[in-house]
C-alpha cells in the first residue's frame, strides 16, 4: 500500500511539481537566509580568523573585534608581567585609504603587527614571503585587495608593485588569503612600528594585545588573570567572536531582517506544501474513501498520507539544498556575497520541512479519520 | 452462526435516521432484507427511498441505529470498526457507480488494490489482477491507465477489483447507471455469471430497469421498508415485462 501511495503522489504530476516546488522554494528561502545570515556574522569577526591568537586584550569598553579604542604601549608591558602569559604582543587595526600610483584609492583595513614576532600574520601567504614584511615599507595584501586594486588599475597587481597608504609608500612583498571584512575593505597587514606612518597621528594606537597562555593553562584563565591584574578586557578568541557576534545581532537590524527572510520561506512552505497537499487529499477523497471501503484501516491511509508527506518533503528539501549549494559555490567564487553554510543549517532546514510535512500530513490524518466509507456511494 | 450460510445478507428491523443539526430523518424503517448465495439480488426503488443507506449498512460503511445484520453469517452489528473494516476486505468485493479507479495508477494496479490491502506483495497481487483482467476481456490493457478507457472498460476494471480477492458478496451501486446500453448489457452478463456461482451473492442496487432481467430476485424499496420482493425471474417478467436472460 506505501507504494500505491508513492504511485499516487508521483502520478498526479501537476500537484506533485507545485508540491516540490513548495517545499523546494521553502528550503531555498530559508536555507539561503540563514547561510547568508551566517556569512555576514562570519564577516563581522574575520579580523578573528585572520589574525590567530589564544588571547585578545582591548579596553574595557570594547566589545568586538571591530571596535578600536586604542590603548597606551604601556599596557603591553603589563599584560606581559601577568602570571600565565607565555608571550604578548602588540597589534594596530584601522581603516584607512589606499592610493594607487596610477590613481585612484580604495578603503583597507591596516593591520600593524609585532615587527620582531610578526605574531598575528597570515597564516598563508600564496605568493612572497612573510619575512620580506621587515624590509623597509613593505605590506602584505591579501587577494581580495590584488583583485579590487587590479581592477582599479586596469593590470592584475603583484608582488614588487607600490601605493600609498596616507602618502607613505607601501610595497607590496606578499599576498595571503584572507577572510572578507563586514566593511568590504581588504586586509594589509604591515608591522606596528610602520603603522605611526600609514596611520593618521594620534597620541594612543594600541588597539589590541595579542597573548598565549604558558603551557598547563588555560587561554579563559589567564584571560581572567589579565582582567584582575590590569584591569583591562582580555578574551578568549571563541569569547571575542560571541562578543562579537552578539554585538551586531543587538546593534545591527541584520537577524530581523534575514530572519524575516527565513520566517517568510517557512510561512510560503507551510502555505503553499500545506494548501496544496489539502487540495491534493481533497481531490483523492472519494479514492480514499473508495480504499476505506474496501478495508484498508484508518492507520494503513494514515502511512500512506505521512509517506506521501515525508517524501514531498524530502525531494523538495533535497533539491532546495542542492540549489542553494550550487548559489553557495557560486556567490563563493565571485567572492562578494557572504555565504556561510553551516551543518546546522541543512539540520534545521529539515527539521523546518518536517514541521512543514508533519502539519499537512496532519490535516490529511484528521480528513482521514473522519472520512466515512459510506461516502463512496454518495 | 459461522457453519456455512444460505444467506449472504440478512438483516431485520434495521432502523437508520440521519440528523442535520436541527431535525431529525429516518431513513430506513424496520426494514428487512434478505440475499441468498447463488443469485443476482437486485434492491430498487425511487430516489430518497433508503436503497444505498441500506446497501451501506449491508457493507459495513455505514452503522445502523437499530436492528440485527447478518453477512456471510457474521452479525456485523456487533462487531467493531476495526473488525468491520476487516471483514469488508476478505468478504466483500465493491463495484461503484462512478467506477472509483484511482486515476494516476494502472489498471492492473488498481485491481491488485484488494490484495494489496490483504497484506499481498505487490508483484503477487499484479499477477493475479492481470489473470481477472483477462477473464473481463481487458487483459491487453493491464498496464493502461484508467482515463484512457471507456466507461464500459473502467467497470469491467472496477469488477475485476470487485473479485479479485475472491470475496462471496459482490456489492454494487448503480453499476451500469453511468454507461450506454450497451456496456450496460456487457457489465450485467459478466455480473451474471458471476451470480451463477452457488458460493457467491451479487447485491446490487439499481435504478435501470434495463438490469431487470438479469436478475434472480428483486426486492423493490419505499420510503425506508421493503414493500415487495419479486422472488423469481418470471416474477420480476411479470412485473415488468422484462425478458429473462437466464
Amino acid at each position: 500500500m506505501l507504494r500505491l501511495a508513492l504511485k499516487m503522489l508521483f502520478g498526479d504530476h501537476a500537484k506533485y511539481l507545485m508540491l516540490i516546488s513548495g517545499i523546494t522554494f521553502a528550503t531555498l528561502l530559508m536555507t539561503q537566509g540563514a547561510a547568508l545570515f551566517c556569512g555576514i556574522m562570519s564577516w563581522t569577526y574575520s579580523p578573528l580568523r585572520n589574525i590567530r591568537a589564544d588571547i585578545w586584550v582591548a579596553d574595557p569598553q570594547v566589545s568586538q573585534v571591530n571596535d578600536s579604542k586604542p590603548m597606551r604601549d604601556i599596557e603591553l608591558q603589563r599584560v606581559r608581567s601577568v602570571d600565565g602569559v607565555a608571550w604578548a604582543s602588540e597589534l594596530y587595526q584601522g581603516g584607512n585609504q589606499a592610493r594607487m600610483l596610477e590613481g585612484g584609492f580604495k578603503f583597507v583595513t591596516v593591520v600593524g603587527l609585532d615587527p620582531t614576532t610578526l605574531a598575528g600574520a597570515p597564516t598563508e601567504i600564496t605568493e612572497g614571503r612573510l619575512d620580506d614584511l621587515r624590509l623597509p615599507n613593505s605590506v602584505i595584501l591579501d587577494e581580495f585587495g590584488v583583485s579590487l586594486f587590479s581592477d582599479l588599475i586596469g593590470r592584475p597587481i603583484k608582488v614588487g608593485d607600490a601605493f600609498e597608504i596616507n602618502d607613505k609608500e607601501a610595497r607590496l612583498v606578499a599576498i595571503c588569503k584572507s577572510q572578507r571584512s563586514f566593511t568590504g575593505a581588504p586586509f594589509v597587514f604591515t608591522t606596528y612600528d610602520r603603522v605611526t606612518a600609514y596611520s593618521p597621528g594620534q597620541r594612543k594606537q594600541l588597539s589590541f594585545i595579542l597573548a598565549e597562555p604558558v603551557a598547563g593553562k588555560s587561554a579563559e584563565e589567564v584571560a581572567r588573570q589579565i582582567e584582575r591584574e590590569t584591569g583591562l578586557k582580555a578574551f578568549t578568541q571563541s569569547e571575542l567572536l560571541w562578543s562579537t557576534v552578539i554585538w551586531f545581532i543587538k546593534n545591527t537590524g541584520i537577524p530581523i531582517n534575514i530572519g524575516l527572510i527565513v520566517f517568510i520561506g517557512l510561512v510560503v512552505g507551510i502555505a503553499i506544501s500545506g494548501q496544496t497537499f489539502y487540495s491534493f487529499l481533497l481531490e483523492n477523497s472519494r479514492n480514499l474513501a473508495a480504499l476505506k471501503a474496501m478495508g484498508a484501516s484508518n492507520a494503513t491511509l494514515c502511512a500512506m498520507v505521512v509517506l506521501q508527506s515525508l517524501a514531498v518533503g524530502f525531494i523538495g528539501l533535497g533539491i532546495g539544498l542542492g540549489l542553494v549549494s550550487m548559489m553557495g559555490r557560486l556567490v563563493l567564487r565571485l567572492n562578494k556575497v557572504p555565504f556561510l553554510m553551516l551543518w546546522q543549517i541543512p539540520v534545521a532546514a529539515a527539521v523546518a520541512v518536517l514541521f512543514i510535512c508533519t502539519l499537512a500530513a496532519l490535516l490529511g490524518i484528521v480528513r482521514i479519520v473522519r472520512l466515512e466509507p459510506a461516502a463512496v456511494f454518495r | 452462526m459461522n457453519s456455512t450460510p444460505t444467506f449472504a445478507v440478512r438483516t431485520k428491523d434495521v432502523a437508520k435516521s440521519f440528523h442535520d443539526g436541527v431535525a431529525e430523518t429516518p431513513v430506513l424503517r424496520g426494514t428487512q432484507f434478505d440475499a441468498r448465495l447463488g443469485e443476482m439480488m437486485l434492491l430498487v426503488g425511487p430516489s430518497g427511498c433508503g436503497k444505498t443507506t441500506l446497501l451501506s449498512i449491508i457493507a459495513g460503511t455505514l452503522a445502523a441505529d437499530a436492528g440485527e445484520i447478518e453477512v456471510m453469517g457474521q452479525r456485523i452489528d456487533q462487531m467493531s470498526t476495526a473488525a468491520v473494516t476487516k471483514f469488508r476486505s476478505t468478504q466483500l468485493g465493491f463495484i461503484f457507480q462512478q467506477f472509483n479507479l484511482i486515476p494516476t495508477i494502472s489498471v492492473a494496479e488498481n485491481v491488485s488494490v484488494p490484495l494489496l490491502i490483504a497484506g499481498m506483495s505487490s508483484r503477487k497481487a499484479e499477477d493475479r489482477a492481470r489473470e481477472l483482467l483477462t477473464r473481463v476481456g481487458l487483459g491487453d490493457r493491464a498496464n493502461t491507465r484508467p482515463g484512457r478507457l471507456s466507461g464500459g472498460q473502467q467497470q469491467r476494471v472496477a469488477i475485476a477489483r470487485a473479485l479479485v480477492h475472491n470475496p462471496p458478496l459482490i456489492i454494487c451501486d448503480e453499476p451500469t447507471s453511468a454507461l450506454d446500453s450497451e456496456n450496460g448489457r456487457q457489465v450485467m452478463e459478466i455480473l451474471r455469471s458471476i451470480a451463477g456461482d452457488p458460493g457467491r451473492c451479487v447485491v446490487i442496487v439499481t435504478h435501470d430497469n434495463r438490469t431487470y432481467r438479469f436478475a434472480d430476485r428483486m426486492a423493490e424499496m419505499e420510503d425506508g421498508v421493503i414493500q415487495r420482493v419479486l422472488n423469481s425471474p418470471a416474477e420480476i417478467a411479470e412485473a415488468y415485462g422484462a425478458a429473462v436472460v437466464h
